[in-house]
Formats: C-alpha cells, sequence, structure tokens
C-alpha cells in the first residue's frame, strides 16, 4: 500500500483517540466512537490488502536495537489480519454498549482505547519484544476497567485476573529469554524457521542443555492461562462476571484470542516437537475444557457466569483443534484434516469473538432495564413484553449453540472434521459439550424469556431504535458468515496452508 | 430384497453433466418460503392478511415448481431415461480441497418434494381458519414458511452437510413452534425436550458426518462417480474395517441412523414426539405428522446405497438390520402406549410415532420403495387425522380429553366423515383405502425376511393395535352420546376443504402402489411401470390380504365390542382397565420410558454440572487459594526477620524481599501500583540482562 506504514498507524490511532478521550470529558464517548470507527475501517482496508499466497503482508520492518535481536517487524497474514478485524470490531461494539458510564468517562474510554492499542500492537508485532510489550499493556487497562467500573466483588475479581495472567506471562518471558539467550533472536520469522529446520532446539540444548520441554511448557503456561486451559481458567468467571459488560465483551471477544493467537504465532511454530510429546495430555485437557466447560455453565446462576463457562468451551474447541495438529499423520488424506482443523479453528475465534460479544451486550440490555439483575431465575416470560430483545438475543444464542445457518456452526463443523480422522476418541468426546451446550442455552431461553410474565417485568422495556441498529449489523454478521464462510475462509485457507507447510511436529 | 443398480442397469443413466433448466432452478423451491419467511419476521405484528398471503403464496409458487420438477423426471422416466441430475457448487475451500454442497433431482426427491408442498400447502390454508383468533397469527406463519422452506431443503440436497443444514433449521422450526404458546410452561418444556432429543441422535449423525467426509473427501451424494453414495465410494469404505466387526460403511450409516432415529421419534428416541404435541394442532400435522419426523425416514431413503453397500441378493447388511430392528420396535412398542391414551392428539402422536416404525422397517427389509410408500401415503392421511383432531379441539372449545367428547358425528359431519376415511386408512382396511397398501408393502417384505420371523409379528401385532385403538379413540370421539360442554359446532370452510382433499387422497393414493401395477415402486427404483392384473391372484398376495383382513376385522371388531357406542362417563375406569389394570396402569404412563430417563440421563446431566462447578470452586480454585496463602505465610515471614534483628546493613535487601513479599500478600487486597513497579522492574531488569548478554 505505497509503502504507508498501515499498521503502525492502526496501533497509534487508538493511543491518540485515548489521549483525547481522557481529555474530552462527557464527549469521551463520541471520541471513542470515532476512533473505533476508523480503527474498523483501517483494519477492512488491510483485509482486502492481504497477499494472496497466505504470508505476511504489508510488512514493515525497522532496525530498532539490532544488537539485542530487536527489530521492529510488523505483519499481517490471513490469521493477524482477522484478528485485527475482530479486536475493531469488539471495541466498537464495547464502547457502543457502554452509554451509561457516568463516573470518569474520559478515563473509561481511554482505557478501552488503550487496550485496543495493545490488541492491534499485539496481533501485529513480529518480534517477540514489542509484542510481549504489547501483551503486557492490554493487560494494564483491562485491570483498571474492572477494578474502578466493575461489580460488587471487583476487587478480588480484578486481582486475580492481574494476578494469574502475570503468573502465566512470567513463565512467558522467562522461556523466551531461554531462547533468546541460546539463539540470538527474538524474531518470530526467523525462530520459526529455525524450529522447523531442527536448528532450534540444537541452539537451545547447546546453550541450556536438554531444557526444550520445559521452555515448551513456560510458553504454553502463558497462553493456556489466556485462553483458557482447564484447570488454568478459574480466575475468568469471576473476571467476566465482575467487570462491567462492555468490559466483559473485550475481555471475552478479543483478549481470549490473543491467547490463541499465541499458541499458532509462537507456541506451535517454535515448539511443534515439544507440543507434539506432550500431545495426550494437552488432547485430554483440551477436551476436559470443552466438557467441564459446558457442564459447568450447566450449574450457575448468574448469565454472566452461564456464558464465561460457555466462552471456557467454545475457545476449548480451538484448543482441541491445535493440539489435535500435533498428532501424527501423514497423506493427502491428512493434510486436509489438518487444514480443516486450522481453519476451523480460526473461524471459531472469529466467530466466538463476535457472538460472545453480542450476548454481553445483551446481558449489559437486561442489566440496564433491570437495575443490574442477571440471576437466571430472576426474569422470565420476557419474550412477551421485549420480542425483538428476544428475537435478537434468540439469534445470538442459536449462534451460540452453532445452530447451521449462523456463524457458529461452520467453525466447529470443521474442527470435528480435522480432529475426527486425527484423534476420534477425543472429538467423540468433546462433542458432548456441543449436546451439553444446548442443553445450557436452551435452559437459559426457557428461564428467561418464556413462561408467564412475573409482575415486575410487565414493562420491560424492549430495545429501541437506536439499539437495533446498532445489534443489526452484529446479527446480520453472524448470518452472513453462517451462509457464506468463504468471506473469511479466502484469506483464512492461504495462510493456514502457508502455516502448516512451515510447522513441523 | 430390491437392489438398485440391477435394476436400473436397463436404463439409461440421465445425463448428469448438464442439469436441465428445471433443476437448474431447483433452489427456489426452498428459497421462496424462506424468503417470505424473512418478509414476514420483517413486517409489522397486526398485518395478518399479507403474511398469510404470502406465506401461502410462496408455498404454492414452490408446488408449481416441484410439479415441473416431477414432471420432468416422469417424462423421462416413460422414456426409459433414469433422471439424477445435480448441481453442485463449491460452498468453502479447506486446504487443497473443497466443502461442496448441491441440490438433486431424482425420483426419490421429486416425489417427497411435491408431497411436502402439497400437503403443507393444505395445512397452510387450513391455519388461516385454525389460528385465526391468535394474536400472534403472523409470526406463526413465519415459522411455518421458514419450516416449509428448511424441509423442503433437506428433500433436494445432494450434499450431506446440506441436508444437515437443513436439518437442524427444521429443528430450530419445530423448536419455535412447539414452543408457541410460549406463556405456557408446559410448551416451554416441550419444546426444549424436543430440540435436545433429537440433538441427542444429530451428535451422532454429525460425527458420522465428519467420518463420512474423512472417509471419502466428499459429502455430495451424487456427482458424476465421485459422490459418496457412489459405488467408488462405497467400495473404499467397505474395504475399511472399523470397530465392532463393521465396515467403515456399515459404522457411518449406523451413526447418521441415529440421527435419523431421534428425528422421527425411534426408540429409545421417541419421548419427545408426544410432548411435541403441546404446539398448535397445524403444527403437529405438519410438522410432527407429515414431514419433518419422516425426514429421518427420507434421510435413510437417501443414504440407502450407503446402508446397503456390499449388500447380495437376499441378504441384508449391519445397518439395514438394525434398522428394521429399531423400526418394528417402535411401531409396536408405540402401538401399545397408544391404547392408553385419552388426549386426542396424543393418541395420534404415538400412533406417528409408531408408523414411522413401520417405513423404517419398510426400509430395513423392503428397500427404499416399500418404506417411501408408506411415507407418502401416511402424510396424507396422517395430516388428514391431525387436522380432523384440530376440527374437533376446535369444534369442543379446545377440549382434548376424548372422554369428553362423544356423538359427535351428527354435530360434524363433514370432520366426521373425512376423519372416517383416515382412521380407515390409518388402519389398513383392504383395496379401498391407501393405507392398506402401503403397509401391506411392509409386512409382505417382512414376510420375506429370512433372517428372522421377529419383526414380521411384531409389525402384525403393532397392526392389530393400531386397528384397536383408533376404533376406541373414533368411538369415543364420533360415537355415543356428547359429554362435553357447551355447544360443538362444525368448523368453517376454509378448514373442512383441505379435509375433504385430503380424505380423497387417503383412499385415491393406493392405485399408485397396488401389486398389479407397482407405480411408485417402478418410480423410485427407475424401471418400467406394467399392468399386471395377475398379480392379484398370486397366492403370496392371496395370503397377504386374508391375514390383513383379519388384522383389520380383529382390532376393529374388539375395539367395537369394548367402546362402540358405550359413551362412558370420563370419570369412569376404562373399559380395557376394568379387565387388566396392571397392564393399563404400565401403558397409561407410557411404560415408564421418561421417568427412567428422568433417573438416568437428566439426574446425570445435573449430578455433573455439580461436580463441575465443585471442582471448579474448590480443587482448582482451591489450589489458587492455598498458594495465594503460601504466599502471604512466606511473606510474613519476611517481613517478621525484617523488623526484628536484622541488622541496618542488611535492611535495603530485605526491604525489597518484604515489597515482594508483601505485594504477593495483597492477593485479596490489590494493591496494583505494586504490581506495576515489579512490572516496570522485571522490563529494566530484562533490559540490562540483553545489554549484559549481547556485550558478552
Amino acid at each position: 500500500m505505497n509503502g504507508l506504514p498501515v499498521l503502525t498507524l492502526l496501533t497509534v490511532l487508538p493511543m491518540v483517540g485515548a489521549a483525547i478521550a481522557l481529555f474530552a470529558g462527557r464527549h469521551a464517548r463520541g471520541v471513542a466512537l470515532l476512533t473505533t470507527l476508523i480503527g474498523l475501517a483501517i483494519s477492512l482496508v488491510v483485509w482486502t490488502h492481504l497477499p494472496a499466497d497466505g504470508s505476511m503482508g504489508l510488512v514493515e520492518r525497522m532496525p530498532w536495537a539490532p544488537s539485542l535481536g530487536i527489530e521492529y517487524h510488523l505483519g499481517v497474514d490471513g490469521l493477524g489480519a482477522l484478528m485485527l478485524v475482530l479486536s475493531a470490531l469488539v471495541t466498537l461494539m464495547s464502547v457502543d454498549a457502554a452509554h451509561h458510564v457516568h463516573r470518569q468517562p474520559g478515563l473509561y474510554f481511554a482505557l478501552v482505547l488503550l487496550l485496543e492499542a495493545g490488541l492491534f500492537g499485539s496481533f501485529t508485532a513480529l518480534n517477540f519484544f514489542h509484542w510481549f510489550l504489547f501483551w503486557e499493556l492490554s493487560l494494564i487497562p483491562a485491570f483498571f476497567l474492572i477494578k474502578l467500573w466493575g461489580g460488587a466483588k471487583r476487587g478480588p475479581a480484578a486481582t486475580q485476573f492481574f494476578v494469574y495472567t502475570m503468573a502465566g506471562s512470567v513463565a512467558l518471558l522467562l522461556s523466551f529469554l531461554a531462547v533468546f539467550l541460546s539463539t540470538g533472536t527474538m524474531d518470530f520469522e526467523q525462530l520459526a524457521n529455525m524450529a522447523a529446520a531442527g536448528t532450534l532446539e540444537q541452539a537451545v540444548v547447546a546453550h541450556l542443555g536438554p531444557v526444550m520441554l520445559w521452555l515448551a511448557m513456560g510458553v504454553l503456561a502463558g497462553f493456556a492461562v489466556k485462553v483458557p486451559l482447564a484447570p488454568f481458567h478459574t480466575w475468568l468467571p469471576a473476571t467476566y462476571a465482575e467487570a462491567p459488560s462492555p468490559v466483559t465483551m473485550l475481555l471475552t471477544g478479543a483478549m481470549s484470542k490473543m491467547g490463541v493467537y499465541g499458541l499458532l504465532r509462537i507456541a506451535v511454530p517454535l515448539f511443534g516437537r515439544q507440543i507434539a510429546q506432550m500431545r495426550t495430555p494437552l488432547l485430554t485437557l483440551a477436551v476436559i475444557t470443552v466438557v467441564m466447560g459446558a457442564w459447568a455453565a450447566a450449574a450457575q446462576k448468574d448469565l454472566k457466569r452461564v456464558f464465561a463457562y460457555s466462552s471456557v468451551n467454545h475457545l476449548g474447541y480451538c484448543l482441541l483443534g491445535i493440539f489435535a495438529l500435533a498428532v501424527p499423520a501423514a497423506g493427502v488424506a491428512a493434510q486436509t484434516s489438518q487444514a480443516a482443523a486450522l481453519n476451523g479453528v480460526i473461524l471459531q475465534m472469529f466467530n466466538h469473538g463476535v457472538t460472545a460479544g453480542a450476548l454481553f451486550w445483551f446481558i449489559a440490555m437486561m442489566q440496564e432495564r433491570s437495575g443490574g439483575e442477571r440471576g437466571i431465575d430472576h426474569f422470565g416470560g420476557l419474550r412477551k413484553p421485549a420480542p425483538v430483545l428476544a428475537g435478537m438475543m434468540g439469534i445470538a444464542l442459536f449462534s451460540s449453540l452453532g445452530l447451521p445457518g449462523l456463524n457458529g456452526f461452520v467453525g466447529e463443523f470443521l474442527i470435528f472434521r480435522g480432529v475426527f480422522p486425527l484423534s476420534w476418541q477425543a472429538a467423540a468426546v468433546s462433542i458432548l459439550g456441543l449436546l451439553v451446550t444446548a442443553a445450557v442455552i436452551l435452559t437459559v431461553i426457557q428461564k428467561v424469556f418464556t413462561g408467564p410474565v412475573p409482575e415486575k417485568w410487565a414493562s420491560f422495556p424492549d430495545m429501541h431504535g437506536g439499539e437495533r441498529l446498532a445489534m443489526a449489523p452484529v446479527i446480520g454478521i453472524m448470518l452472513l458468515l453462517g451462509l457464506l464462510p468463504q468471506l473469511v475462509l479466502e484469506h483464512v485457507n492461504p495462510t493456514v496452508v502457508n502455516l502448516l507447510a512451515h510447522w513441523r511436529f | 430384497m430390491l437392489i438398485q443398480e440391477e435394476l436400473t442397469a436397463a436404463f439409461h443413466p440421465g445425463m448428469q453433466a448438464c442439469a436441465s433448466t428445471v433443476t437448474q432452478y431447483l433452489w427456489l423451491i426452498p428459497a421462496m418460503p424462506m424468503v417470505a419467511s424473512g418478509v414476514i419476521a420483517l413486517m409489522k405484528q397486526p398485518r395478518r392478511k399479507p403474511a398469510a398471503a404470502l406465506a401461502i403464496g410462496s408455498l404454492g409458487l414452490s408446488l408449481l415448481v416441484a410439479l415441473a420438477a416431477f414432471a420432468h423426471v416422469v417424462s423421462d422416466w416413460t422414456q426409459h431415461i433414469a433422471v439424477r441430475e445435480t448441481v453442485n457448487f463449491t460452498w468453502m475451500q479447506v486446504g487443497a480441497s473443497h466443502v461442496e454442497l448441491g441440490w438433486v433431482l431424482d425420483p426419490l426427491s421429486a416425489a417427497m418434494m411435491v408431497m411436502v408442498c402439497f400437503v403443507g400447502l393444505l395445512i397452510f390454508i387450513y391455519s388461516v381458519g385454525y389460528m385465526e383468533h391468535d394474536e400472534n397469527f403472523t409470526r406463526f406463519f413465519c415459522f411455518l414458511a421458514l419450516f416449509a422452506g428448511a424441509m423442503l431443503g433437506v428433500v433436494i440436497a445432494n450434499s450431506l452437510l446440506l441436508l444437515f443444514m437443513c436439518w437442524e433449521l427444521v429443528g430450530l422450526t419445530s423448536y419455535l413452534l412447539i414452543g408457541f404458546w410460549y406463556q405456557k410452561p408446559s410448551a416451554a418444556a416441550a419444546a426444549k425436550k424436543a430440540f435436545l432429543t433429537t440433538r441427542v441422535g444429530d451428535i451422532f449423525f454429525l460425527l458420522g458426518m465428519v467420518w463420512l467426509f474423512a472417509q471419502t473427501g466428499t459429502l455430495l451424494f451424487y456427482n458424476s462417480g465421485a459422490g459418496s453414495m457412489e459405488p467408488l465410494a462405497l467400495g473404499g469404505m467397505l474395504a475399511t474395517p472399523s470397530a465392532l466387526g463393521l465396515t467403515a460403511a456399515g459404522a457411518i450409516g449406523l451413526l447418521i441412523f441415529a440421527g435419523a432415529a431421534g428425528k422421527s421419534g425411534q426408540l429409545p428416541l421417541h419421548v419427545w414426539l408426544p410432548d411435541a404435541m403441546e404446539g398448535p394442532t397445524p403444527v403437529s400435522a405438519l410438522i410432527h405428522a407429515a414431514t419433518m419426523v419422516a425426514a429421518g425416514v427420507y434421510l435413510v431413503a437417501r443414504v440407502y446405497p450407503l446402508m446397503s453397500a456390499g449388500i447380495v441378493p437376499g441378504g441384508t447388511t449391519a445397518a439395514l438390520s438394525v434398522v428394521t430392528w429399531v423400526g418394528a420396535s417402535t411401531a409396536l412398542f408405540a402401538a401399545l402406549i397408544a391404547v392408553a391414551q385419552n388426549d386426542i392428539k396424543r393418541i395420534l402422536a404415538y400412533s406417528t410415532v409408531s408408523q414411522l416404525g413401520y417405513m423404517m422397517a419398510g426400509l430395513g427389509m423392503g428397500g427404499v420403495a416399500v418404506g417411501m410408500f408408506h411415507l407418502i401415503t401416511h402424510a396424507f392421511f396422517k395430516a388428514l387425522l391431525f387436522m380432523g383432531a384440530g376440527s374437533v379441539i376446535h369444534g369442543c372449545h379446545e377440549e382434548q380429553d376424548v372422554r369428553k367428547m362423544g356423538g359427535l358425528r351428527s354435530a360434524m359431519p363433514l370432520t366426521f366423515l373425512t376423519y372416517a376415511a383416515g382412521m380407515l386408512a390409518l388402519c389398513g382396511v383392504p383395496i379401498f383405502f391407501s393405507g392398506f397398501w402401503s403397509k401391506d408393502a411392509i409386512l409382505e417384505s417382512a414376510h420375506g425376511w429370512t433372517f428372522s420371523h421377529g419383526p414380521y409379528f411384531m409389525l402384525v401385532l403393532g397392526a392389530v393395535l393400531t386397528a384397536f385403538y383408533m376404533t376406541r379413540q373414533v368411538s369415543y370421539v364420533f360415537f355415543g352420546t356428547w359429554r362435553g360442554h357447551g355447544h360443538a359446532h362444525e368448523s368453517p370452510a376454509v378448514m373442512t376443504m383441505p379435509l375433504a382433499i385430503l380424505a380423497f387422497f387417503a383412499m385415491a393414493l393406493g392405485l399408485i402402489g397396488t401389486p398389479a401395477w407397482p407405480w411408485f415402486r417402478a418410480f423410485l427404483d427407475s424401471r418400467a411401470a406394467e399392468l399386471d392384473m395377475h398379480a392379484f391372484a398370486e397366492p403370496g398376495w392371496l395370503m397377504l390380504l386374508a391375514t390383513s383382513t383379519v388384522i383389520v376385522v380383529v382390532g376393529i371388531g374388539s375395539g367395537w365390542l369394548l367402546y362402540g357406542n358405550k359413551s362412558p362417563d370420563a370419570e369412569e375406569p376404562d373399559a380395557l382397565e376394568r379387565a387388566l389394570p396392571p397392564v393399563w396402569a404400565v401403558l397409561r404412563d407410557r411404560i415408564y420410558v421418561d421417568e427412567l430417563y428422568g433417573v438416568t440421563v437428566i439426574a446425570f446431566y445435573g449430578w455433573w454440572a455439580r461436580v463441575a462447578d465443585w471442582l471448579d470452586r474448590f480443587v482448582w480454585g482451591g489450589v489458587v487459594t492455598a498458594v495465594a496463602w503460601l504466599f502471604r505465610g512466606w511473606a510474613q515471614v519476611n517481613r517478621l526477620l525484617d523488623v526484628h534483628g536484622v541488622d541496618g546493613g542488611f535492611d535495603k535487601g530485605c526491604d525489597e524481599i518484604a515489597a515482594g513479599g508483601g505485594l504477593i500478600s495483597r492477593v485479596q487486597s490489590g494493591r496494583v501500583q505494586s504490581y506495576l513497579r515489579l512490572l516496570a522492574l522485571g522490563v529494566v531488569l530484562l533490559a540490562a540482562i540483553l545489554f549484559w548478554s549481547s556485550r558478552g
């Protein structure tokens, strides 16, 4: 694109927006809306300017501190660009949903924009140094958003969130330091090439001894917490529940994808062999994440906790798809299965982001209308007074359930298509998750929307024009990608082929 | 046993590469009702007439296209060309391979789409009268149209994936329509139960589908030799062994059949269908009698090449044996329960479950044409019975208990006459009613099944029970004296006209499936239909005719003896209850299947949810809490060390340790400033290490 540093501009944009929003007082939301809209537009431009062969596009390289192996190196492929679009979209939705921030709106929206900058930065960085900076940068605004605007138990929740993810980050950092000390580079592409050629392991062993497996565990720990992988998920339900709903949208819609992205960009390319060694325990944990996540959701009484656990379940499918790649298999059929699984994982990341974001948005609307109520048993019969809310939220719920025709189905289908031939046991057990999720979601619909209307909700306000208008495009995306997944896959699939060709397990 | 490949050998295969015009536009058939549904959804609530007109109009147009397609297939068939035209397209690209969808026009889809459009259209028209006073009239038509679109999608699909997608959409509309009166908690619960029970079957279906995809590399049924239902792919699956002594073909077939069993209410997944009667009666007629529940049967017919892969003449396959036994058991089991039900719609619901069992058994033992013929005739007479029941319920002011009706034959003469036609067809009264011919074909193939006589006896007993419970129902409703409240009244013409049309077909449809002129079977099998009156004189057929006559006479006779013109009081015990109280109790309580599931599956679900929650709170969460406490303790020790007896020179170092320890000790208090300090420290340290190492 004519040498314009688009990715840098994209990351700087929300930072500038944040600075303006901080001093914009009650106009802060307007500033944030405008910034996120521009961000979405740029990310879509990025999406349409990807190289057709699935390699890195819009690359920006500049020496920074060459003696340290630090280089300013940005670039996106189908995976990165899709995450940019998702981050921009979810942030826009979140800003849109947050129209009841009365306390310090300037600071609130500045933090949201800063978080967006962290997301953009970490999805474009190709050098560990600034990738890690952005990875941590996104954590700080998230912490303060929970801590300052959250629910009743926000304090412990925010701290748990921070400490837990921090612990993962420390493990990640230590592992990467070891890699750097052994190889002298922090460049993802360079390291991936070394790993594919087998020289990475040689270098590490030569410098530090046989610690490759430990390093892999450290890196995996960082991402396992973020995604999360059971049993590293206990921070999540409390955090999602206590964060203000628009912030929960960001956490589940975009931030949880940083973990999956990290697995695909760093963990698998660098530590493919080690992951293959650990594939059985990892696959088992992924299956547990899927099944127990769904079942734990069934036991919750708080709508936000229900969908928090449901998010654990949905991202569990991504982990399942990724770890199944490490199962040894050869031949054209196996390649197709791997491609299906990985396409499914990336689609699922996007679809879950949109759908879970929308669901927490709906919960925000319900909380606004009911004075903060979010107990699943506190509602009932809402379809009568609020048919549009019931209808639109119903579509989002069925998308989350994986109904064909809506976006959620395609990713899950491809993941199962890919995983089944690679590890039929894992597929056969985790398919239970689909059943349990359906039970959970239909129970939510039953308890919240059907039955007689209780007296106090008789005049529960339906969605007003502005809300309908804001939500309609999101619902539109669910339908569009459910019917025409090729719109996303046309850039994702070449990237998948490209990635798989470079990975060695 | 009929084996399709042999029979079609004499026929020229249709040109697959260039699909005819009508095939190219086949997608319009499902698309038009779907678009209509979308338009209705976006309309304002009170505009009833346009909503109904849109739904009926779109389905009418679909019927026209379907008829054109049907005519095309028939005309080619009469010229001895076996039509199977497909249009396939790439839906998405995965790796180097494509995921393709498409649609197919062949005798099977042509017959089915005409039936669905025609019966659907009549039920749409009927609904205008039935739902007249409902406040959500427009939404009803929106869902109905969406259903019709999705169902027609199932019918024309040439890809298991497209079929599955439409299949799930059909399930969604079924869910929405069962729960149409969502303010009734029982309706909402029934809707959920229906969706989840069928989804149990669907997860097996999904597994079967991904397995089929992985095995054959395609989910298209037919694709000029490269489809998954064509010999090349089937041969590959037959050569692949899988668990339990099954070939991959057998295992995949069984997994897909599990999906079909869920949708078609086969044992042990039948529990949702009787509860589905909570929906408005036209829904019961359309979705839960004529079309959607038959989709499972249609699916088995569609993947019949897979189910019967490797079959030898006179033989069977593992998958087909399972289909047979499940079907026959369901047929008998549901007929037994139907005997002891008192809700007019529930009797019909169990009857539907039972008849679906007949269709499955017919597929298992006699082939596609046998099962499909019963599907088509059943669709007409069961839709007729449900709509008749709706008319009765309407006329009796929403009463559904047959004991509180009676003598309606004079108050509702049109309903009575048409209902009687449906009832006689269901009972299988010989010669004049379609049900006789289609059920006869199933019994005939069961009789000739060489592996066991079990299914035959089960089906015969089921047929006796069918005649019995229908006689009981009709006696209660139409004979004797009126025992309800107020005055019963006949329904308006918009409701009775469709009844009359369906009654005509309930009788006349038999004509296309007699042994003398097996037009339908020949059509589905793509071979010439010849008129051969001698077939009526064959001893085998005469035996069957005699058996059928005995079945009907015994069933109807015993029913009439016990219930005919008795008009017992609603509070009085049933005639059968007095004779056999324990048997009656078991049957009335639906053989306790729901209760069994309550203490097993449902209990397990709840228990496991609590386990998952408990693990989270106390085991995983407990580890975290324990670690936090450990850090706190450590911090306290540090603090004590720091405060007591440490000399000044050590102070500085200790401060740092204490800061670190105190930091973690504040896990619950959340002083994040210190964390940030630590983070800053970490970054500085990192930079320092980097400098140091790069210099070195």
